[in-house]
């Protein structure tokens, strides 16, 4: 009986799987590739089959939505098991240069996008922010994100995040340089070793602050904190959570109008996930002039950007339509004039679909804080 | 007398189950060294007619006066020794149970630790059988009569029954009529029967029988007393309908202002009525009922010039003084026949049934297939301009059953087969419609049930094996996205009709009942049977028996035959017209008992009550046990602070040697 056999029936709880298809009815993206992620749940209990199976491509397709752990009626987690064989070619280096690179800039420079962690900081020139410190009280301590810190296309979320902060009153600070990637794409790229020894920095990092709520922007983030570090003293909450009271309370004042019409496309990592449907819909309500449509496929039933599950380092080989362009199609369909997301990974894949599809002249994405910021 | 105690001590193999890992000669020796002990034998199988044999032998012939058992739970065979012993002429409860199967042979390997555990149990029976004392069985009358509560086939069936044998029977239901959910059901698999055709009858004779009392629109507001002997309190809601002078005829429904306005439940809310309603033709009692929620007349004190069904009711039956009725009666048995809830599908969001008119509960696809229903037994969706004959349809097998994630785990074992009846009925009805099953298992497990499912595909109803993870549209098509998991081949179906295979579920009040009675729930929230299989219509509350899904998923024929086993069940009760309550119950010391009412707030069968006693002149508050109520639990001997309340069996003095036997003191 070999153990490492033992530890993956017993780590998947493969044995538990009725192959009842759930996972693969569910899976967004068997519409353009080869994953079949219920067939790897019923091949790897073999455990010689694991480094062959590890080898097959479509392992890298998965965006690690977790439709296929929402949807199964044993409470398996189907998409682990993806990353477990990950895992196996993380261990054996037989990964590409891409992710490589990745994770090895998150263990460098606490980010995977290969930036100086000096630099870290750099979004907030010229703005007024409020840092916390260590061992001082702070009500809502604020975690950027590495994407939407380093990436231009994003930074607007988190400058827009710091006015509506400013404006409204409410007790804040950021972490600054020292702030590290949550890792979320770490566990999703199968680095568990990394991925580990990150919760643990982060954990003491995090708790040298007396904070009452971790506030991530990026509902990647959120859900890592929320629901993979178990050590975590602060409650962890998205920004939209607090935007909602912001706006309840009514601390924050929109001026102008907005004369749009509004879709609101569900980040996986929010919605199917956590469970957080409601909140980014009451912020939409609240727009001025705005008119606000649903996608067929909403909510729970959302339908994936594929910006997720390490996507953003490893390309699919698929030829067929991206998910997202089916999303920016459907729409446009609608006749939306702006795809609202409240993901940074959402805003760039939509983005980009949206630019593919020749769509920039009638819609535009827009993540919410870009909205609300245009009107405080 | 010469009560010295002369003890034997049986020791039992079980077989291999005890032998296997127990020594069972070392511990027959052990125990012959014991003090008091005269005999000591081991024996392969105590509990068979040798085995009995032996015991009742030596007790003849040596003079023994105490009997210890070395086998198995007491849950097992103590009843079995005590009757041995009564048997010759011993007292039973001169009886104690040592039990080295469940506590020492099954749970051990290390066959010299086990055996040498054994003897401590069995040194620690022999110390306390020594201390104990005879005990006297009571026996208390039985109320001839029986309570069913829930009007559905099982109650109806139970009433039958326990009505035909001569007792009386109070049969009450808490919707305007009994029938329950078969009454909702348009044929029946695996015959095809048409439902109402075999329940009509059935609850006519229920209505018509001279020892049923039949409480419809009522609800059991609280029950006292113990088997034998339970007081029942029913509240008779008011209907706003004198019962007496309607007839029926139902020209006040068709009169009233909200007529067609309001969803109707028994339509599985497809169809609709008005505030003042019949439930379904046939319903009995076939009278008429004022929904006070929605009637606005009793709602806002107003209904036009005056209330129209008050006009047209040429009876003059309307009453809008009624008001609710409490009736108390006495019952020796009580039958619990609650029935389900179907699954909510709007806990599966991913199945749009909120969303989209055209995905439907199978129990909506029922009445709509139902003659009686609210389409005439057209299937037709949706409404106006909009409605259409569906041409491709699906079903989707196991929503809400075997389903960790909405919480329940267990198989709700009728869907299977009332998705195959319904399959047939869409292809009966619309021949040219392509019918799909999406399954990810087909148990047909029940008498002919096989066969059907044969036959059902035989007649073109495709099953695709894979369970869809979602439903959304695409243009004026339902899109299933599912997987064919014989073939690995992910897929998107397009459909105009979505049929749900909804589970089954406890009732959301179930609790109440609970409360009630005192029952108790398995882990799928189902009320519990006493033992899953020797005691399956039983509950652990004495008196009380259950029938139908109340106690777990079940088709009609297993309901029907689980009625006849509760009803059968009280009739033994009630026919023998007395019961024996238990000896091994609480006893107070009441010079001792300082009256705190400790034992009385720990009670969980509100058996104990302060009594004013004369000591000495004065008068003083002690506790007092009500022998037809305690169940010998012995958590009021527990807490008591003085060590006044003891249970009989139980007593500190006699297990505190047992205790000191084990090792754990001195």
């Amino acid at each position: 009986m070999n153990t490492e056999l033992q530890s993956f029936i017993e780590k998947y709880d493969l044995l538990g799987c009725i192959q009842c298809g759930r996972c693969t009815g569910g899976c967004p993206v068997t519409v353009r590739t080869n994953l079949n992620v219920r067939r790897f749940v019923y091949d790897s209990i073999d455990q010689d089959a694991l480094d062959e199976l590890a080898k097959l491509p479509e392992i890298w397709d998965c965006t690690a939505c977790n439709t296929c752990a929402v949807r199964c009626p044993k409470g398996l987690k189907p998409v682990e098991v993806l990353i477990g064989l990950r895992n196996i070619l993380v261990e054996g280096g037989a990964v590409q240069p891409t992710v490589r690179d990745a994770l090895e800039s998150v263990f460098r420079e606490g980010n995977p996008w290969d930036k100086p962690r000096a630099t870290r900081s750099d979004w907030m020139q010229g703005l007024e922010v409020k840092i916390a410190e260590p061992g001082e009280r702070v009500e809502n301590l604020i975690f950027v994100c590495c994407t939407i810190a380093y990436d231009p296309k994003v930074q607007v979320t988190a400058k827009n995040l710091v006015k509506i902060l400013n404006k409204s009153g409410v007790d804040y600070g950021f972490i600054g340089d020292s702030e590290t990637c949550c890792s979320s794409e770490v566990h999703n790229l199968g680095e568990e070793g990394l991925f580990e020894m990150m919760i643990e920095d982060n954990t003491e990092l995090l708790n040298s602050y007396d904070a009452a709520r971790l506030v991530t922007i990026s509902p990647h983030c959120y859900s890592t904190f929320k629901n993979q570090y178990p050590g975590l003293k602060a409650e962890v909450i998205h920004y939209t959570h607090l935007l909602k009271e912001i706006l309840e309370e009514n601390k924050l004042e929109l001026n102008g109008e907005f004369p749009q019409k509004i879709v609101y496309h569900d980040p996986c990592f929010l919605g199917k996930q956590n469970d957080v449907f409601d909140e980014p819909r009451y912020i939409l309500g609240r727009i001025p002039g705005a008119e606000v449509v649903e996608f067929d496929r909403s909510r729970e039933r959302s339908l994936c950007c594929e910006g997720g599950g390490g996507k953003m380092w490893v390309e699919s080989e698929s030829r067929l339509e991206r998910l997202a362009e089916m999303r920016v199609k459907d729409a446009k369909a609608l006749g939306a004039s702006i795809l609202a997301v409240a993901c940074p990974f959402c805003v760039l894949t939509l983005d980009d679909a949206l630019k593919a599809k020749g769509f920039e002249e009638e819609m535009r994405v827009a993540e919410l804080l870009e909205i609300i910021g245009e009107l405080v | 007398m010469n009560n010295k105690p002369k003890i034997g001590v049986y020791v039992c193999h079980c077989g291999i189950n005890i032998a296997k890992t127990v020594d069972v000669d070392a511990v027959t020796e052990f125990a012959s060294h014991l003090p008091n002990v005269k005999v000591a034998r081991n024996y392969s199988y105590m509990c068979s007619d040798p085995g009995q044999l032996l015991i009742r032998e030596d007790i003849k012939k040596e003079g023994l006066n105490r009997v210890v058992v070395a086998s198995c739970s007491p849950r097992m065979h103590e009843l079995t020794f005590r009757k041995t012993l009564a048997e010759t002429g011993l007292n039973p409860y001169y009886l104690e149970m040592a039990n080295i199967r469940e506590q020492c042979s099954w749970v051990h390997e290390d066959r010299d630790r086990a055996t040498s555990k054994a003897k401590k149990l069995v040194a620690s029976a022999v110390s306390k059988v020594r201390l104990l004392e005879p005990l006297q069985e009571k026996e208390v009358d039985v109320e001839p009569a029986t309570l069913i509560i829930g009007g559905g086939i099982a109650g109806i069936q139970a009433a039958l029954d326990i009505a035909e044998a001569g007792f009386k029977v109070y049969l009450v239901e808490k919707t305007p009529s009994i029938g329950g959910r078969m009454s909702q059901l348009d044929k029946t698999f695996p015959t095809l029967d048409c439902s109402a055709c075999i329940l009509t009858p059935k609850m006519v004779d229920v209505a018509g029988h001279p020892n049923i009392e039949l409480f419809t629109y009522s609800q059991v507001e609280d029950v006292s007393g113990y088997v034998g002997n339970f007081d029942v309190k029913v509240r008779r809601k008011a209907r706003y309908v004198d019962m007496d002078k309607c007839t029926g005829c139902g020209a006040c429904a068709q009169e009233c202002r909200l007529a067609g306005r309001i969803p109707n439940d028994f339509d599985a809310g497809i169809g609709k009525r008005g505030a003042i309603y019949l439930p379904f033709p046939q319903a009995v009692p076939a009278k008429y009922t004022i929904d006070s929620t929605r009637c606005l007349f009793l709602t806002r004190g107003k209904c036009g010039k005056s209330p129209k069904c008050v006009d047209a009711c040429a009876a003059g039956a309307i009453n809008f003084e009624q008001k609710d009725e409490i009736v108390e009666f006495k019952v020796g048995a009580i039958i619990v026949a609650t029935g389900f809830d179907v699954f909510d599908a709007s806990r599966k969001p991913e199945y749009g049934y909120n969303d989209y008119e055209n995905v439907i509960t199978a129990l909506e696809l029922e009445r709509l297939v139902s003659a009686s229903g609210p389409t005439g037994g057209n299937i037709v969706i949706g409404t106006g301009d909009n409605a259409f004959v569906p041409k491709e349809v699906a079903f989707i097998s196991c929503v809400g059953s075997r389903d960790k994630s909405v919480g329940n785990e267990y198989c709700s074992r009728v869907c299977c087969m009332y998705t195959a009846k319904l399959a047939h009925l869409v292809k009966e009805k619309l021949p040219e419609a392509n019918v799909r099953v999406y399954y990810m298992d087909v148990r047909a497990f029940g008498k002919g049930f096989e066969e059907f499912y044969d036959r059902v595909r035989r007649e073109g109803v495709r099953y695709i094996r894979g369970n869809p993870s979602e439903v959304f549209k695409r243009g004026d098509k339902l899109v299933i996205k599912a997987e064919n998991t014989l073939t690995s081949t992910p897929l998107e179906d397009e459909v105009d009709l979505v049929v749900l295979a909804v589970g089954l579920e406890p009732r959301k009040d179930a609790r109440e009942i609970i409360d009630l009675l005192r029952l108790s729930q398995s882990a799928d929230r189902f009320y519990l049977e006493a033992h899953p299989k020797l005691a399956p219509v039983n509950t652990a509350t004495d008196g009380v028996f259950l029938a139908g899904v109340a106690q777990g998923p079940k088709d009609i024929p297993d309901t029907v035959a689980q009625a006849k086993g509760a009803a059968s069940s009280a009739l033994v009760l009630l026919s023998s017209g007395k019961v024996k309550i238990g000896a091994q119950i609480s006893s107070v010391n009441e010079a001792t008992c300082r009256g705190c009412g400790f034992c009385v707030e720990i009670c969980p069968y509100g058996a104990i009550e302060l009594v004013t006693v004369n000591r000495m002149g004065h008068p003083v508050s002690v506790a007092r046990v009500n022998e037809a109520l305690c169940k010998g639990c012995g958590a009021c001997a527990a807490g008591c602070l003085s060590g006044s309340i003891q249970q009989k069996s139980f007593m500190d003095r006699q297990i505190l040697p047992q205790i000191a036997a084990l090792g754990g003191m001195r």
